[in-house]
């Protein structure tokens, strides 16, 4: 029931904008602290490629903050080292003021795909976590009922993942990240297969979504636009092995709407880190700034 | 600002008596049933003509005959019944002992390094060669009969199951782990539906291999059975009756497919199209 209450609380508010008190019922104060995180894959031919070398950052509780970074930099071993999948790593690593040792239902987690189960209805995919966490099946019908609105995906609860396009799945693949009601989510490039049009939408809800769900949101991208749009806060990471080599705050006002890209300090702000980016030798893409 | 209205209410020149895939549908079943005329009418022609002797091949007219003297008698019922059973039975074993097996090699690679090495060896053997011996083990009766059927079943359902378990996307299978859900949880939410497309192709598969199953047992030894009617017609030259009983497995196996596939639908709704 508590979980309930909490979602319709968060329904209630009307965007972030209004200040930190509204960001979360929980205490104040870090969500995310990596300390000298570096991880070495090892590969057939012996010699170990280096992924990420001390990676150190935090994320405030209800932050927003991107990490953007040309392809294979490591971004998304960030992520997973965080979300518990990925062991092996040397440094430290917390979330909400606990070490990793494993997966945590703190986090809710929305991968590049949206991962659907075929077989299950729209409704019963955004329950599936309850299933996995033994949550209450009535009041987790009801949240993701609820959730499914949130989304824009409300009279859709009956349809199997093959009757939606693919910007609807990646909804309610944001709806089943959130059924269990987690502090923090963590988004691993999950607009990266849609046309950039469907993108730019895609965008514009999540702020919604994550202002109104007041989580804390940690999001990997190679969007330099997105991670603009989107944060409070941009992480920029080096090509390979990667490592944070600026951070850049972001004080563009909220909500933000798609006109943003003519707002001189968006502009400056992506050309910045886009140099920074050409500088690691990396190669970066814009998708918003059309 | 000027627009173009295109509306769904634009009428069609005349309604037509049927879509066109119903025409299409109509079309290709009057081909069908002229080519079955047309073979059935040259195979008349030819043996009462008497250029292939109706000692190889039957007359066409003659095999009506055949077949109600086979209902008549009421040979076809309790021969038909036992050899169905015995493939029914055979077939049940195949899938329990396939999908629990298959589930064990995919889920445990202890299992897997033990156990493939045999199966490989035993899947690789023509299984039709163990039904003498299987007839000295399991007697004349049904026994043999329902193990010959097991054994050649098995295969399909098994490779099928640990293929269409080993086949797991595994960002389906992290959104399951990054919830921290256990080995069983994974297994049962997400590996187990996801095979099922492939175990359902395998029990298709399977299903038809118990019939053959089932007839081979026959063959080799036995009292009863649509294999012993076969069996005992040719050793009559009585190739009618040979013909009236294949008549008969053609329309089992027909009803038998197309039940496979009416299940397959209900079942596997997700994924409407096979593999």
């Amino acid at each position: 029931m508590t979980m309930l209450r909490r979602l319709s609380d968060e329904r209630g508010t009307p965007s972030r904008d209004a200040g930190p008190t509204l960001v979360s019922p929980a205490s104040p104060g870090t969500a995310i602290t990596a300390r000298n995180l570096s991880k070495a894959y090892a590969t057939n031919a012996g010699e170990p490629i280096q992924a990420l070398t001390q990676v150190n950052f935090d994320v405030a509780v209800g932050e927003f903050v991107s990490i953007v970074g040309p392809s294979g930099c490591g971004k998304t071993t960030v992520l997973r080292i965080l979300a518990g999948l990925v062991g092996g790593y040397s440094g430290s690593v917390s979330v909400g003021g606990q070490v990793v040792h494993g997966p945590t239902p703190e986090i809710g987690v929305v991968f590049q795909d949206a991962n659907l189960m075929p077989w299950r209805t729209v409704l019963a995919n955004v329950t599936l976590p309850g299933q996995v966490l033994r949550l209450d099946p009535k009041a987790c019908k009801e949240r993701a009922r609820q959730l499914l609105a949130l989304v824009g995906l409300a009279g859709f609860e009956m349809k199997l993942p093959g009757e939606l396009s693919g910007g609807m799945r990646q909804r309610a693949a944001i709806a089943r990240a959130l059924l269990h009601d987690p502090r923090i989510l963590l988004l691993d490039e999950p607009f990266g297969a849609l046309d950039a049009m469907t993108r730019d939408n895609m965008n514009v809800e999540l702020a919604r979504i994550a202002a109104q769900a007041g989580k804390t949101v940690f999001l990997i991208t190679h969007s330099i636009a997105e991670s603009v749009f989107l944060s409070d806060r941009v992480l920029v990471m080096s090509s390979r092995p990667g490592r944070i080599i600026e951070e850049i705050a972001i004080d563009l006002p909220r909500p933000r709407s798609l006109d943003i890209v003519a707002d001189p300090q968006f502009a400056s702000t992506v050309l910045h880190i886009r140099r920074l980016l050409e500088d690691t030798g990396g190669s970066p893409r814009v998708t918003l700034a059309h | 600002m000027s627009t173009t209205h295109i509306t769904d209410a634009d009428p069609l020149p005349s309604k037509p008596w049927l879509t066109k895939a119903q025409r299409q549908l109509v079309s290709d079943f009057v081909a069908t049933a002229a080519l079955f005329v047309t073979v059935i009418a040259a195979w008349q022609a030819f043996v009462s003509a008497g250029i292939v002797s109706r000692h190889v091949l039957p007359l066409p007219s003659s095999i009506p005959n055949s077949l109600f003297g086979l209902i008549d008698s009421g040979e076809l019922f309790i021969n038909l019944l036992t050899t169905l059973s015995e493939a029914a039975a055979g077939f049940a074993i195949a899938a329990c002992v396939g999908l629990v097996l298959g589930g064990l090699i995919a889920e445990f690679r202890i299992v897997e390094r033990i156990v493939y090495p045999y199966l490989i060896a035993l899947q690789t053997m023509p299984k039709i060669a163990l039904a003498p011996v299987l007839l000295v083990w399991f007697g004349f009766g049904l026994g043999s009969k329902i193990a010959v059927a097991a054994v050649i079943s098995l295969f399909p359902v098994l490779v099928n199951t640990v293929a269409g378990l080993k086949s797991c996307d595994q960002g389906r299978l992290d959104v399951l782990r990054a919830l921290g859900a256990g080995r069983w949880d994974c297994f049962r939410l997400v590996r187990l539906p996801n095979a099922l497309p492939f175990v359902f192709a395998g029990l298709s598969t399977a299903v038809m291999f118990a019939l053959t199953g089932a007839l081979v047992g026959e063959f080799v030894g036995s009292t009863q059975g649509l294999g012993y009617l076969i069996v005992q017609a040719n050793n009559l030259m009585d190739i009618p009756r040979v013909f009236a009983v294949l008549t008969v497995l053609c329309v089992v196996g027909t009803a038998i497919f197309s039940a496979m596939q009416f299940a397959r639908r209900k079942v596997l709704y997700w994924a409407p199209n096979e593999e």
